[in-house]
């Protein structure tokens, strides 16, 4: 096992970068404070806290593990959240990262969702929220048109088919997400793969990342 | 034991949509429609659509929703379990995987995977959208507010919460 070796460089990585190890009640605040001041997009706010705030990790560790928590399944945020406090404090500190990232927002939305079904009735309330929900769509198209664009940098053709095919397959004729996926996501990788020269390796590893590759037979 | 059996189904549901929710819960928002609006009626079409407006508009991660569906399915236990069945199996994927991953940095398919997520994922989010939009946008107004947003989203850095208000408020004068 050479884990304990990059984590040996890690550790004096981190020295010099000036980056802190957070306690288990830094994690739990951290989270909290990111999970209750985030509207709309969690990401841009935990990336203030993590790098620029509390300095818990770098700025190419952050860009790293985002990748890796969106590739993941399930809330992005949340992976993120149990990829740090796992680092820090092992399955403890995952889910206290977890926990502080998740549980006021659950009981602010729970207090709402009682206020709507009490209020819901209320001409004034209906007609703002008709405005509010059309709001909410175009976000979630905006966060759509957004991913798409990074996509499509990566290759044009592949890109667009597989949007094309998703919103058709799972947005229109809604066929069942599970078995969808099982079938779409091989096929996009594969398709993907087939021709490396027009695949563009990703923007080089920086330094302190090669540095502690290297170690690795 | 009816409750359990809603607990039960709330738990394995969300484990599930967990596993799948490759690019976060708002791309499994078009199933969570299908499991609480057509298949266990725990709302209504146009209750999924504001409740899910809400969870927008207030602060949080994305996932929110699964607390809200969880609550009008089985009260505050319905709310606590649908949201560990939503949570549960995607973190100790990540737990277990991010150590590999870390290892593999430098494995020509991992990228090659992670490029060949990305369209579907950003498909999936799309698809989302469509089927709020099929709530949410009843008429020439409701439309033009959805276009305006996606754009002012797109271009922007604006606060969503702005948007969310000058929403709400367009909603409030035009319909009154």
């Amino acid at each position: 096992m050479d884990i304990a070796e990059i984590d040996d460089a890690t550790t004096a990585e981190r020295r010099r970068l000036g980056l802190v190890d957070p306690s288990l009640t830094d994690l739990f605040m951290g989270f909290l404070s990111v999970a209750i001041t985030a509207f709309g997009g969690v990401m841009p706010i935990a990336r203030r806290m993590l790098i620029e705030r509390r300095r818990w990790i770098s700025s190419d560790e952050f860009n790293e593990l985002l990748a890796f928590c969106q590739f993941l399944p399930g809330p992005n945020i949340g992976n993120m959240s149990i990829a740090i406090g796992g680092r820090f404090h092992g399955p403890l500190g995952a889910l206290v990262a977890c926990l502080g990232l998740m549980a006021a927002p659950c009981a602010i939305v729970i207090v709402l969702t009682t206020l709507y079904e009490h209020f819901s009735d209320v001409q004034i309330i209906r007609h703002v929220f008709i405005g509010v929900a059309a709001t909410a769509c175009g976000i979630i198209f905006a966060t759509a048109a957004k991913m798409a664009q990074s996509a499509l940098k990566r290759r044009m053709g592949h890109g667009l088919l597989f949007i094309v095919v998703t919103i058709i397959t799972i947005g229109i004729l809604r066929w069942e997400l599970v078995l969808t996926l099982v079938a779409l996501l091989p096929l996009s990788v594969l398709a993907f793969g087939k021709q490396p020269w027009l695949f563009k390796p990703a923007p080089k590893a920086d330094p302190q990342r090669t540095g502690a590759g290297g170690g690795m037979p | 034991m009816i409750l359990l059996g809603i607990l039960g189904t709330l738990f394995v549901q969300f484990a599930i949509l967990s596993l799948v929710a490759i690019g976060g819960a708002n791309a499994v928002i078009p199933e969570m429609h299908r499991l609480c609006v057509d298949t266990y009626h725990w709302m209504t079409d146009r209750q999924f659509t504001d409740m899910f407006a809400v969870t927008q508009a207030t602060p949080g991660p994305g996932v929110m929703m699964v607390a809200v569906i969880g609550w009008r399915a089985a009260g505050l236990a319905g709310a606590i379990v649908a949201m560990i069945g939503m949570v549960l199996p995607s973190s100790l994927l990540t737990y277990n995987v991010v150590r590999l991953w870390d290892r593999f940095r430098d494995r020509p398919w991992r990228p090659r995977i992670q490029n060949g997520l990305a369209p579907v994922t950003a498909g999936l989010v799309a698809a989302s959208g469509l089927l709020l939009a099929r709530g949410a946008d009843t008429d020439i107004v409701t439309v033009m507010i959805t276009i305006a947003a996606t754009i002012v989203a797109f271009k922007s850095k604006l606060n969503p919460l702005w948007m969310f208000a000058g929403g709400g408020l367009l909603g409030a004068l035009i319909y009154s």
